[in-house]
């Protein structure tokens, strides 16, 4: 029963907004708000069709390339940055120039630096991406707990064993959070740097769509990139709630004492 | 064994200097187990601090082994007050006692073997995969003992272990403390305010004064080796001790307040009596 409720109230409002709109639109004679049934006829064909490999795959490629190269980065530097207070101050002004612009309108300078190529799309992922991961790391490795690291120190646990078991874990409670963060900026950043001199991907395609009057195949593109947001939060969270089982089981412990 | 020698730290900041610890020498010999008893707030953290290498004094040594202590020394394991912040949350009740031993390199049988043997003294040999934050708050702190026994220390400090668990948890642990001692002789510290703990588990307590803190006294605890929480704690001569613990605590209060009332953060000598020598006539 309370599996069945569950299920129930997770589909039950998307399920509603369909209908919704399938009915509204089924005899829908407008140009530009075609029935449900011809967007999902379109979304099959050609989204699933030779679609999935000439652009889904390659906007999935980049996006993964630079969220991989974003966390990386973001990683690395959040380590450095959050364990110094010299290098911290030394950079935080800085930081905060980059954070402000916003990424879209880096893609014209970056075509010009990278090319119009894979790179400068995935330098442009990363980009503008690795903000709220970078500085959520900052934050994470600055709150390590003072008992927590005399412990560590007491215990010997030095340099590279101590980034792995004390201040990683210690801060991933906030990195996931920017983690999540970025991803969404990342998706969005995937097809805005399509938009621009691209020959392939969702966002390029979408674009074509729209310029030569196929409308449903506009609409079933904007269904598309809908559906491959939600999956990758639902995949993200998956991840998540594997890697902060520990966090969850505390803070649950925390409230009932 | 433990050599502390004129240790003093003073805390300067923009407006105003603190002298937290004024002048503490003591040695602690192979195998003993001493505990360290003072008022709230007299420096007996900072001291412990600067004791396990975690803090610099400003002036004076620690030596451990003949070696001056400058960081945390390998052969020394500490046990803190705080043990829902000293315990690894992200890992399994094994794996916090396990790491320190993965940083000293045992190999992992051995690892294995001290893991078990510790847990299994503690009394938590059932709880291997739970998480600390799945335990009480008694059998958090068990873990940590167990992770400091396991690490197979020299030296053991222990700063106010039991200052946060229930009184009848609190009981055990003591009992557990003398315990482990006799089976590993691990020479030990074990720093508390509270007076009747300081009794009943040392072999010897050191009497701290308030802040700015000297050593108020050194008494040897004559009381018989085998303790228990009913017997021992009702035996005229605990109760004699215990008196005489609680006498020195609070002259040393009064004789704070009057070096407060004279000059606040004075540089001169302690206004009340020099510390004693060790004295075993009572009063």
């Amino acid at each position: 029963m309370s599996v069945l409720r569950r299920v129930g109230m997770t589909l039950g409002l998307p399920v509603i907004l369909l209908a919704a709109w399938w009915f509204a639109s089924a005899g829908s004679t407008s140009f530009f708000f075609p029935p449900l049934s011809e967007i999902l006829d379109s979304l099959v064909e050609e989204w699933f069709g030779p679609r999935l490999a000439a652009d889904v795959w390659p906007s999935l490629y980049r996006l993964a390339a630079g969220y991989a190269l974003a966390v990386v980065v973001s990683l690395a530097l959040g380590v450095l940055i959050g364990t110094s207070r010299t290098v911290r101050a030394l950079t935080e002004p800085v930081f905060e120039f980059f954070r402000a612009i916003p990424p879209p309108v880096l893609v014209p300078i970056f075509i010009l630096l990278f090319g119009l190529g894979d790179g400068m799309k995935i330098v442009v992922i990363a980009f503008g991406c690795m903000w709220p991961i970078l500085l959520n790391t900052v934050e994470g490795v600055r709150a390590v707990d003072e008992v927590l690291s005399d412990t560590g120190r007491v215990y010997g646990l030095r340099g590279w064993s101590r980034l792995r078991h004390l201040v990683l874990p210690s801060a991933s409670p906030q990195i996931y959070a920017g983690l999540r963060q970025g991803l969404s900026v990342a998706i969005i950043l995937m097809v805005i740097s399509e938009l621009f001199a691209a020959e392939n991907g969702l966002g390029y395609a979408v674009v074509q769509a729209q310029r030569s009057f196929a409308i449903p195949e506009t609409w079933a593109g904007m269904l598309m990139l809908g559906l491959l947001g939600f999956l990758l939060s639902l995949l993200f969270r998956l991840v998540e709630n594997r890697q902060l089982a520990w966090y969850h089981g505390l803070r649950r412990a925390q409230r009932s004492s | 064994m433990l050599d502390v020698r004129g240790i003093q730290k003073v805390y300067e900041s923009k407006d105003r200097t603190v002298e937290a610890v004024r002048d503490l020498t003591f040695t602690l010999p192979a195998g003993e187990l001493a505990c360290l008893v003072g008022p709230s707030g007299c420096g007996k953290t900072t001291l412990l601090k600067i004791m396990s290498g975690l803090l610099e004094p400003t002036s004076g040594e620690v030596r451990m082994e003949g070696q001056v202590v400058n960081g945390p020394p390998p052969g020394m394991a500490v046990v803190f007050q705080e043990y829902g912040r000293s315990l690894f949350p992200w890992m399994t009740v094994r794996d916090n006692v396990e790491l320190p031993l993965k940083q000293k390199k045992l190999a992992p049988a051995r690892r294995k073997e001290l893991v078990e043997e510790s847990l299994a003294a503690v009394g938590l040999a059932e709880a291997h995969a739970a998480y600390p934050w799945q335990l009480s708050g008694g059998m958090q702190q068990r873990v940590a003992i167990a992770r400091a026994v396991a690490y197979e220390p020299h030296v053991l400090l222990m700063d106010e272990p039991f200052a946060a668990v229930d009184a009848q948890t609190r009981a055990d642990l003591e009992d557990l403390i003398r315990d482990l001692w006799h089976r590993f002789q691990v020479t030990t510290l074990f720093v508390t305010h509270d007076i009747d703990e300081a009794v009943y588990l040392g072999q010897r307590v050191l009497i701290l004064s308030n802040s700015p803190t000297v050593i108020r006294d050194d008494l040897a605890i004559d009381l018989p080796d085998q303790r228990d929480q009913l017997t021992t704690r009702s035996s005229p001569r605990f109760a004699e001790l215990r008196a005489r613990v609680y006498e020195q605590i609070h002259r040393s209060k009064d004789a704070a307040a009057d070096a407060d009332a004279e000059q606040p953060v004075a540089a001169g000598p302690v206004s009340g009596p020099a510390p004693a020598a060790p004295d075993h006539s009572g009063f």
